[in-house]
């Protein structure tokens, strides 16, 4: 093409326009097409699915209650330094009796006080009880000591360094609380103790998730060699075997297990019966990690099986015959030649279960107990029950973290266009 | 593990029979928690497990009472009646907005492509819990927890990414000189479309499309969330009454979705083989 525009000019197309421009025109008409065609489908999924992630996102650093409600406190306590060890003055009682005046006729202040009860406990009676008596207080005597009056929490120096770390529209406090910690008068600290339960959590989380697909792992393998080494026409037959629970609702599966292994199921009636358990000693196999462990390595294990079949298909048979006339023994066959062929499928089922475990709720909800819920359990207690939305987004978004990660990975190493589904 | 030969020592003999031994007890530890409700669902007493008088199989043992249940009790049919309220309008939804993006994504110049499909997969990839969550607190943002549409859009959303997944695939194979030889006999894009593509990916767009079904059918934690008590479906009836007092009804209920999903598995299986053929017809 270069020598020909060295000798005649740019080649023309049919109409006369260069063929460069041409060619350039029908790509960018081409690849308009594509993007109409997507766009419908991306705006739907942008509206519907990630603006409720970005929403989370949002809510688990935001902190707008404390600046609203308390507007007038929060300006005037820029000017008091709380390594005072003293209480503030005169100036920000009479703000806070403004703001509360105000936050008790919108009916905030209750509100509030929840909110600065994740930070520090006795906040949320300590406004309750001063949303009641506001009103009756004299704008003219000492603010304080009548503030201290309703509660002495309020010449505690504690409750207004509190309030003074949290007064920013944005917060870290519910990432903190994640990871047991919180913003202390000295910066960031660990929590005492007996309030610390996320980080074990989330251990529990990833250990639990390891033991399931390292279970799923070793029963998958067997099951995927067998089926992909067996004539088309058998494997197909056995693979309904896979594919029917794969199919099954997770529900009825679940419900399955939880009839399966009651004290009084039938796992348990069979040992009885068989005389290897006492009727006394029946297994505790529900209601706690055990549970958990073996109802979600049923649920999954399909896929495991999929994706490792999938790549030990693609291995030629004669790799293994070669190995064996070369002298090798069975295992050592296996283990040098067909192994490190099928390596690919276990990444893929490994990532995939992993990801699938680590977000579970249903199943531990329903089989593991106290000692076999996930965090996820958490996250929707926090949703449902205890109403600290903020703590339940940025629990949300560590593991929403983690599993975009082993995404990420999964992408590297499979590719998210040779995900195959049944 | 191609047939034994007959030169094999004892010790390949042994590990041969123990390998298929291990491997039936797999597949006996897969099926069998699904085998076992049916049987269990026609247990007339509220116990879970076989009475003396089913294992005698004396057919006064068994009795429909969990069924008649299923099919007389508000609750149940209820939920029965959002659940097929919510999944097929989820699923057409998803359907037709996924096979047009499919399409538009298997063109052969498409900018971002990798970036818009790790977006359009990610329904499936994160996890419930997480879109539940931020679903229940974006849709209450803009008054659409609760509702009959949120519901339905949320589970849209779910099936999406498996639309997606299984058109593209059913394209990868897909003859691009067919639509080039249909416009060159004079049609225009809308009817190359319906006349010969849309033949040809069809049996991936039905796969996808009961893949988006299940999705929803069976989805429990969104609608958890984001439904009210007036978009109670099966699931979440199961859930409940899973979470709460376990009612012999639930194996009932389990039965029948197992059927539904032999079903469901039988047509995705004779689906698949139809569209390997096809694609084994039009020349590569």
């Amino acid at each position: 093409m270069a020598n020909g525009e060295n000798v005649s000019g740019p080649i023309l197309a049919a109409d006369g326009r260069p063929l460069r421009q041409s060619l350039a025109r029908a790509l960018r008409l081409q690849k308009l097409r594509a993007l109409m065609l997507i766009a419908p489908l991306l705006i739907f999924i942008l509206v519907t699915f990630a603006a409720p992630i970005a929403d989370m996102l949002f809510r688990s650093v935001e902190n707008a209650i404390v600046p609203e409600t308390l507007p007038l406190t929060v300006a005037a306590l820029e000017d008091w330094d709380d390594a005072s060890g003293q209480p503030p003055g005169e100036k920000v009682f009479a703000a806070l009796r403004q703001d509360l005046l105000a936050a008790v006729a919108a009916k905030a202040h209750t509100k509030l006080g929840s909110r600065l009860n994740y930070e520090q406990t006795g906040v949320a009676s300590l406004l309750r009880k001063t949303g009641r008596r506001v009103k009756r207080m004299e704008e003219d005597g000492d603010l304080a000591a009548q503030f201290a009056k309703i509660h002495k929490s309020w010449a505690d120096p504690e409750t207004w360094a509190t309030i003074k770390r949290f007064s920013n529209a944005y917060t870290s406090g519910y990432f903190l609380n994640a990871v047991d910690a919180k913003l202390g008068a000295t910066g960031i600290e660990a929590r005492p103790e007996n309030e610390r339960i996320y980080i074990f959590l989330f251990e529990r989380t990833l250990i639990l998730s390891v033991v399931i697909t390292v279970a799923c792992l070793l029963i998958g393998y067997p099951v995927a060699f067998l089926l992909a080494t067996l004539p088309m026409r058998t494997s197909n037959m056995l693979m309904i075997l896979v594919l029917l629970p794969f199919w099954t609702s997770l529900l009825v599966r679940t419900s399955a297990w939880k009839v399966l292994l009651q004290q009084q199921g039938v796992i348990n009636d069979t040992l009885v019966f068989l005389g290897i358990v006492g009727d006394g000693a029946r297994l505790a196999m529900i209601n706690n990690q055990t549970g958990t462990i073996i109802a979600m390595t049923h649920i999954l294990l399909p896929f495991m099986i999929l994706p490792l079949y999938s790549v030990m298909r693609t291995i030629p048979p004669s790799y293994m015959r070669a190995a064996k006339s070369l002298g090798a023994t069975d295992w050592t066959a296996f283990w040098r030649v067909y192994f490190p062929q099928s390596v690919p499928g276990i990444g893929a089922g490994a990532i995939l279960v992993f990801i699938l475990a680590i977000g579970y709720y249903i199943t531990p909800e329903l089989v593991g107990g106290t000692s076999g819920t996930f965090i996820s359990n958490r996250i929707a207690y926090h949703i449902s029950s205890s109403l600290n939305w903020g703590l339940a987004a940025a629990l949300g978004v560590i593991l929403l973290v983690v599993v975009l990660v082993l995404y990420w990975l999964y992408d590297r190493i499979i590719g998210i266009d040779n995900v195959k589904l049944g | 593990m191609a047939a034994l030969p007959p030169y094999a020592s004892t010790g390949q003999k042994l590990w041969y029979w123990g390998f298929r031994l291990i491997c039936v007890l797999i597949f006996f530890f897969l099926i069998f928690p699904l085998l076992v409700i049916v049987p269990l669902s026609f247990n007339p007493l509220p116990y879970f497990t076989f009475t003396p008088g089913m294992l005698a199989l004396e057919a006064d043992a068994y009795s429909m009472v969990n069924y008649n249940d299923f099919f007389t009790n508000i609750d149940w049919q209820n939920a029965l009646y959002n659940s097929v309220r919510i999944a097929p309008v989820a699923t057409l939804l998803s359907v037709s907005l996924g096979t047009l993006a499919a399409i538009g994504l298997s063109q052969s110049h498409v900018p971002f492509r990798g970036a818009i499909m790790a977006v359009l997969i990610s329904p499936m990839i994160v996890p419930l819990i997480i879109s539940a969550a931020g679903m229940y607190f974006f849709y209450s943002r803009i008054g659409l927890q609760g509702t009959y549409v949120g519901v339905v859009l949320a589970h849209a959303a779910l099936g999406i990414p498996f639309v997606i997944i299984t058109v593209t695939a059913t394209l990868v194979g897909f003859d691009r000189s067919l639509t080039r030889a249909a416009a060159n006999l004079g049609a225009n894009p809308v009817r190359t479309f319906f006349k010969v593509q849309a033949p040809l990916i069809l049996p991936g767009v039905i796969s996808g499309g009961l893949f988006a079904f299940i999705t929803s059918f069976d989805e429990v934690v969104v609608v958890l969330f984001v439904g009210s008590a007036g978009q109670k479906t099966l699931p979440w009836q199961m859930f409940t009454g899973l979470r709460e007092q376990i009612s012999p009804t639930i194996l009932a209920v389990a039965t029948i979705l197992v059927v539904i999903s032999i079903c469901l598995l039988t047509t995705v299986e004779l689906l698949r083989r139809r569209s390997e053929r096809l694609r084994g017809m039009s020349p590569q």
